[in-house]
């Protein structure tokens, strides 16, 4: 299957997906004058920031609203959120012998201690490594979609899919502490409480889906002239707010 | 504004293409970012219903009965995920309750139920009230249902559990292993292609009725 770019490379179908070049001006819809729907992929010609799509009603906008601001304010709280997720205790465990406080990497380490190395690996890799991957892909999207950079566009949209993809994993550690909590609550004997250092973790992956879902990867591709054209829109309909 | 018929802008790096058919099991990327545009249905549209019955069955199923119990000197211990819920608000955790209900309870039964009542009129070829808000809601929920990683979560849980403990997995453990497996068939139905379905057949007589 194949689909042609629209409307001049339909002559000349490009025959091997991996020698497209990079830099070959493409027809885009902001060159072409046209707007998709974010929700039901209707291409509209002739519509004006904010219209209404005329199949489903959604708000019409070349590129999703102010997405590099709220992209950093919600990357910059996903960081300063992640510091207390990572020291902070997340699970307690009250037995008979006194009480113990586990970190999400105290747990990590229990676990591999204990000889079960493909569950450390399971914990590590989803608690610790995933958020740390998605707020420095994040963070280089970002910066790099800011300065126009058209460094490796297709790497970048690459690890835009993985970050969308593998950002939900992160969950585990907060699914684990909660089924515990609700299961171990053995008065007396054993009492397993969640701590608040799992209220923060579960608000970095919060906050870093939130990103990642504010971030428009077309960015990526819009050339420095194109992104400036897309700045001075925006400027043009704050003024207007 | 006028709509152009029978393009495709990429998502993911706004190229335009033209759209062609399909042919069965071809999915379509953008050569240039990599992003999926297109993928062809297949007999998905028939299957889709009774999946999503079956899941509805197996989440009430995985809901209603406990996931594991545990046995400690003789003392038991059992929860479900809304006991779960309760406990955690209850110790004044109720962000992260509210979060686990949501991600794991709410998200998953609405987008089954929306779904279910997409569904069905949708065979007799009509648009059920609120079909533009509710197809959006679908797509706005996608990425928060996670009851896949739940899943992983109870396994890490059991086994975290198994060294202080003697753990018995309850029903509701299998229900939530089938309930992933239906939920990933499900849920691999792009709400966008519900726009395609009817729009098709139907639209032309529908704005035939209105005039």
């Amino acid at each position: 299957m194949r689909l042609f770019p629209f409307p001049r490379r339909q002559e000349s179908p490009q025959a091997d997906d991996d020698v497209f070049d990079d830099d070959a001006p493409v027809p885009t819809a902001a060159s072409l004058g046209l707007m998709a729907c974010p929700h039901c992929a209707a291409v509209w010609r002739d519509a004006q920031q904010g219209d209404a799509c005329g199949r489903c009603g959604t708000h019409l906008h070349p590129r999703k609203p102010q997405s590099l601001t709220r992209t950093w304010a919600l990357l910059i709280a996903a960081c300063i959120m992640y510091i207390p997720a990572n020291l902070l205790p997340v699970m307690i465990t009250r037995t008979l012998f006194g009480a113990q406080y586990d970190t999400i990497l105290s747990g990590v380490i229990y676990f591999w201690v204990s000889g079960a190395y493909g569950l450390a690996a399971i914990v590590f890799i989803a608690s610790f490594l995933v958020p740390l991957f998605k707020l420095a892909v994040l963070f280089l999207l970002v910066v790099l979609a800011q300065r126009g950079s058209t460094w490796r566009r297709r790497e970048r949209a690459k690890l835009y899919h993985i970050i969308e993809v593998i950002g939900r994993w992160s969950m585990l550690d907060v699914f684990v502490v909660s089924l515990l909590t609700g299961l171990v609550q053995i008065q007396g004997f054993a009492v397993i409480t969640a701590g608040v250092g799992i209220a923060a973790f579960g608000a970095v992956v919060v906050l870093t889906m939130l990103a990642s879902l504010s971030f428009d990867p077309k960015l990526t591709w819009d050339s420095p002239g194109a992104q400036a054209a897309g700045r001075n829109f925006e400027n043009r309909e704050e003024q207007t707010a | 504004m006028k709509e152009v018929p029978d393009t495709v802008v990429c998502p993911g790096c706004d190229a335009v293409y033209s759209r062609t058919p399909l042919e069965p099991c071809d999915v379509a990327r953008c050569p240039r970012c990599g992003t999926e545009l297109d993928r062809h249905l297949g007999s998905q549209q028939q299957r889709i219903l009774p999946l999503t019955v079956a899941s509805l069955i197996m989440f009430a199923i995985a809901n209603l009965f406990p996931i594991v119990e545990i046995e400690l000197r003789g003392l038991r211990s059992q929860t479900t995920l809304a006991g779960a819920v309760v406990v955690l608000s209850a110790e004044g955790m109720s962000p992260v309750a509210l979060l686990v209900l949501a991600t794991t309870i709410l998200f998953p039964l609405l987008q089954l139920c929306i779904l279910a009542y997409l569904l069905v009129p949708l065979s007799r070829q009509y648009r059920p009230v609120g079909f533009a808000l509710l197809v959006r809601a679908m797509q706005s929920l996608r990425p928060w249902g996670m009851i896949e990683v739940f899943l992983l979560g109870v396994l890490v849980a059991i086994v975290k559990l198994s060294s202080m403990a003697t753990v018995v997995p309850g029903p509701a453990l299998w229900a939530f292993v089938a309930l992933t497996v239906t939920l990933t068939a499900v849920l691999s139905f792009n709400p966008g292609a519900f726009w395609e379905m009817t729009f098709r057949p139907a639209g032309g007589k529908e704005e035939e009725a209105s005039a």
